[in-house]
């Protein structure tokens, strides 16, 4: 692991104890930990855009089936709900399996679409055969070990941010692996790699898995947090959402997925009073920053930090 | 029997009709760009609620509200390909599609804030009984889907076959540098590709709205029903597109009807994935051709 990412990893794990120190207020904390759940979303879809140059506008669907799988197994099988949210991540593997083997031939547009067509019949059978149908369903159990359940919001905040640090950690190390740098290599020539005896589709396809389970682990964390599932939070928007998280973080850099987590889910809690143009508000957001910010806040940060290093080097 | 079986292959190709322009309209920015424009759906939206604003809400009269729908429709089109296309500087695949994708989203944004979440409906074009056939009972309107997306069909074909225009955006497609040696504009026919799309797409919203009503955010399903069939015809193909659009509203149609209608709208999802995983050239293009595309 590099030196900066390991610094950024403290700051991060000190941020995440300090918060709930600072200000305990439940507000700030549940805000928190829906920026922590879309956090672990953004950091799968981050790896498949950024580091494998695949699209996926299908995030949702496998949010949805972690989140309706595991409450399903824990309010109506009685399964503990870690064994739940763990199968949940073998159904959204499993999902993601079939959907990849034969999208990932495909290129560019195509594998969009498919990802996108994969997402709304997912939303389409939440809401068709789903426990409830579309008003959902409730009294789903909280996370607990050992017979000891979590249901402090301070308790939640730190499980999820505590997941977001380990699979930060993992993450990290698997983009500087050898896994890692094939998949760059994948992003800028394709061809190249194949010539290399690099097995491309074999790699693209555990990358979306990792992505989906991901996003599963994330679905099932936020339905034992809420407790009560409808297929409203699984549609296409939250696809859309996870998409401009990315963007707006930087695609080509994995703190961008959590920065870009928190500054679109903080966002809309500051632009409240534009309830009904919350649409509009991310569209534009997307657009803007793909055409005048394409490479995203934190590497245009880190751009600024480096310049600025400069000049206080230069004046030495 | 046969009537409910004739009653509901009308519904079918009366829907297949949008979903045949749609797929056309991708086919005509894609040709002159490669790029697939997935706001696409958004401009039958547009054709819908914008014939509504000036039918209804301003009452004037219906050929001028159709002339004006299909003027907004355009600046919308020229619009978006001036803003948000023209200006970037060596994009790659990725970025196209998500400035569309981001596009789409800004202008449901519009319109949700324009007409807010209600869905909305004019009277048909023409009063009257509707047609009986074998006992089927079909609407006049449905008559005039059909026909118009006919007409608009027969209309592309000559424009591409026989005016300056329509060869020079062909050109376009088949070879971007060539077409630029030979003295075409093809930045000015990138854009009139957007202008004719979002034209296209704004009939069919125009004719099917008094049928099945229009909301803010029916784009998006369009985009991909009309991918489907843009996709199953062989993406750059009309005649496919056509075929595709028709076949799948039809197969939607029967789905509805005698399997559960809450799945109707997945039939066209799992023939796009079908058709993806076996033969994503499509149906009426073969591999080679697609393998020369730009993706």
């Amino acid at each position: 692991m590099k030196k900066e990412d390991f610094l950024s990893l403290l700051i991060l794990v000190f941020f995440v104890v300090l918060l709930p120190v600072i200000s305990g207020n439940t507000y700030t904390l549940t805000v928190g930990i829906f920026s922590g759940i879309n956090a672990l979303v953004a950091i799968g879809l981050c790896i498949l855009m950024g580091y494998a140059g695949q699209v996926s506008l299908g995030q949702a669907g496998f949010y949805g089936i972690g989140a309706y799988v595991s409450s399903i197994l824990s309010v109506h099988m009685g399964f503990p709900v870690v064994i739940s949210t763990i199968l949940a991540m073998g159904i959204s593997a499993i999902a993601a399996v079939i959907l990849a083997v034969p999208a990932l031939r495909l290129k560019g547009h195509y594998l969009a679409v498919a990802t996108l067509g994969f997402g709304e019949i997912i939303y389409i059978i939440l809401n068709e055969w789903g426990p409830g149908g579309p008003s959902g369903f409730g009294d789903i159990p909280h996370f607990g070990f050992f017979g000891y359940a979590i249901d402090s919001t301070q308790g939640y905040f730190y499980l999820i941010w505590g997941i977001v640090a380990v699979i930060m950690f993992f993450s990290i190390n698997l983009i500087q692996s050898r896994t890692g740098r094939a998949l760059r290599a994948i992003h800028d020539s394709e061809m190249a790699c194949n010539a290399m005896g690099l097995n491309v589709t074999a790699i693209k396809i555990k990358v979306f898995i990792l992505s989906a389970v991901y996003a599963s682990l994330a679905g099932s964390l936020y339905a034992h947090y809420v407790t009560f599932i409808s297929p409203s939070s699984f549609s296409l928007f939250y696809s859309i959402l996870v998409l401009t998280m990315v963007i707006v973080g930087g695609i080509s850099n994995l703190w961008g997925a959590i920065i870009g987590a928190v500054v679109i889910t903080v966002l809309p809690e500051l632009l409240r009073k534009f309830e009904e143009l919350d649409v509009l508000v991310y569209g534009l957001i997307l657009t803007l920053s793909l055409m005048f910010f394409r490479k995203g806040l934190v590497p245009i940060l880190i751009d600024k930090i480096k310049k600025l290093r400069g000049f206080a080097f230069a004046k030495r | 029997m046969l009537t409910v079986f004739l009653q509901f292959l009308f519904s079918g190709l009366t829907v297949g009709a949008v979903y045949a322009l749609v797929a056309i309209g991708f086919n005509i920015t894609y040709n002159a760009t490669s790029i697939i424009n997935l706001a696409q759906g958004e401009f039958v939206v547009i054709g819908g609620l914008m014939m509504w604003f000036f039918s209804e809400s301003l009452k004037l009269p219906f050929f001028v509200s159709v002339a004006l729908t299909i003027l907004t429709a355009g600046i919308i089109g020229f619009l978006m390909e001036r803003l948000t296309i023209k200006p970037l500087k060596n994009p790659d695949l990725l970025l196209m599609i998500m400035i569309t994708i981001a596009v789409s989203i800004v202008l449901r944004g519009i319109l949700m804030f324009s007409f807010g979440k209600e869905p909305y409906v004019y009277p048909a074009f023409t009063e009257g009984e509707p047609v009986n056939i074998y006992g089927a009972i079909i609407q006049q309107q449905a008559l005039w889907v059909i026909g118009i997306t006919g007409f608009c069909i027969v209309l592309l074909f000559f424009f591409f076959k026989k005016t300056m225009l329509g060869k020079a955006m062909l050109a376009c497609s088949v070879h971007t540098t060539a077409a630029k040696l030979v003295g075409i504009n093809v930045s000015r026919m990138v854009m009139f590709s957007f202008i004719l799309s979002a034209i296209v797409g704004a009939i069919g919203g125009m004719a099917i709205t008094p049928i099945s009503l229009m909301e803010y955010d029916k784009g998006p399903m369009l985009a991909v029903k009309g991918f489907c069939a843009a996709i199953m015809g062989g993406i750059g193909s009309n005649r496919g597109a056509v075929l595709g659009g028709f076949l799948i509203g039809v197969l939607e149609s029967m789905t509805a009807g005698y399997i559960h209608s809450g799945s109707k709208d997945a039939v066209a999802l799992v023939i796009l994935l079908v058709i993806l995983f076996l033969k994503p050239s499509g149906l009426f293009v073969s591999k080679t051709t697609l393998d020369l595309r730009k993706f």
